[in-house]
């Protein structure tokens, strides 16, 4: 019977040592804040609502990529009515998001996405954003 | 009302011809119907003047403007290099139409090659994922980067030599990067699109545009009244091993 202070300390040790992820959540430094991403200055409207582009714009290049490739659909109808090109580097990249670094890459950093590895194969257009026509 | 065995065998008889024949209605009805949009449905293809190509003085503007526009890596390894069009002699495009006059006139005349969107890919069969296919409406045989896994198989299948491997990554061997078109990584097999992303734009592709002698014309095969059909009505062409019934849709005018 003399083990028993050892034993609860063992205990006490153990379960702290268990339970340690979430009293270091809860306990320690606050959860960072939203990741700091630049918004395109010049245009207010993506080709979806901001909701579906935040939770599935990789379901959209996927099926733009699909569309593309394999059937030789290239135009896109956004939900307001307007025709945009199905083209990551000539729309998305050079109408609004010009620099990659401070939009995707800023979320994909903070979202611990690794990947995506579009960019192994497409290339990011120079910063100096020419504007089609 | 009792039914007899002789009625039950006329009315099922009956039943079983009804179908038949709505079957066989069917049938035509789906066999009428792909003729209904003729106009719609193309064949690219391109016919190379060789007494025009000046590829022999050292031009090589179609290979220059294709590698710029494709972001072609340059490797001078020759077992690593990538190439969508470029040019050899004669006498190892055509040996099978060597008589001892065209060896006189054609001999170690460059020859631009590129690949021959068939009508009837061997490249297309073999691929295990589909990543190389044939675009039904255009005949272009496309290459899906995504999709491709790298085995080459169609590199064993295409008798024309027009694939090239990714064997080291490519980017670090590319002059420039153009942008608008992505590079490829390690491990995929590429080839010539005859340019189908300036096709979607109403281009023409990028070497018929840079040769300064206009020695390659570019159009629809199936229709008539194209340019390319006009010059081949007129003059002697030939394919690249028309006899493997790949059915090339590159002609070379002599």
């Amino acid at each position: 019977m003399s083990d028993r202070p050892q034993i609860v300390a063992g205990l006490i040790v153990f379960v702290g040592l268990f339970t340690f992820p979430i009293w270091h959540a809860r306990g320690g430094k606050p959860s960072p804040n939203a990741p700091d991403i630049k918004l395109p200055a010049q245009e207010k409207q993506c080709v979806a609502p901001v909701e579906y582009m935040r939770e599935s714009h990789m379901d959209l290049l996927d099926s733009w990529r699909e569309d593309v490739v394999r059937d030789n659909q290239r135009q896109f109808t956004a939900f307001n009515g307007k025709v945009y090109d199905k083209s990551l580097t000539r729309t998305c990249l050079t109408q609004c998001h010009t620099d990659k670094a401070e939009f995707c890459d800023r979320c994909h950093t903070y979202a611990g996405v690794s990947g995506p590895y579009c960019w192994d194969c497409h290339v990011q257009p120079r910063l100096t954003a020419r504007r089609t026509p | 009302m009792k039914i007899t065995r002789k009625d039950f065998l006329r009315l099922s008889g009956l039943g079983l011809l009804a179908l038949a024949g709505k079957k066989a209605v069917r049938a035509f009805a789906e066999a009428a119907a792909p003729s209904a949009s003729p106009q719609t449905i193309k064949r690219w293809g391109m016919v190379i003047d060789l007494q025009k190509c000046r590829q022999k003085d050292g031009c090589t503007d179609c290979v220059k403007a294709c590698n710029l526009a494709h972001n072609i890596p340059q490797i001078p390894d020759r077992a690593h290099e990538v190439k969508w069009i470029w040019n050899q002699s004669f006498e190892s495009v055509f040996p099978q139409v060597q008589t001892d006059y065209t060896q006189q006139a054609y001999a170690g005349h460059p020859i631009p090659l590129l690949c021959n969107h068939c009508a009837n890919p061997p490249c297309v069969r073999v691929c295990p994922t589909q990543a190389t296919f044939k675009r039904e409406n255009d005949g272009i045989v496309m290459m899906d980067f995504h999709r491709c896994i790298g085995c080459r198989y169609c590199m064993a299948a295409c008798p024309y030599g027009s694939r090239s491997f990714n064997w080291q990554d490519p980017r670090p061997a590319i002059p420039s990067i153009n942008s608008d078109f992505p590079t490829r990584t390690k491990g995929v097999v590429e080839k010539c699109n005859f340019c189908e992303e300036r096709l979607a734009r109403g281009l023409r592709p990028a070497c018929v545009e840079a040769c300064p002698e206009k020695a390659m014309v570019f159009g629809d095969l199936s229709n008539p009244e194209t340019e390319p059909r006009k010059l081949l009505r007129a003059r002697f062409a030939l394919q690249r091993e028309p006899e493997l019934g790949t059915s090339p849709s590159v002609y070379y005018l002599i």
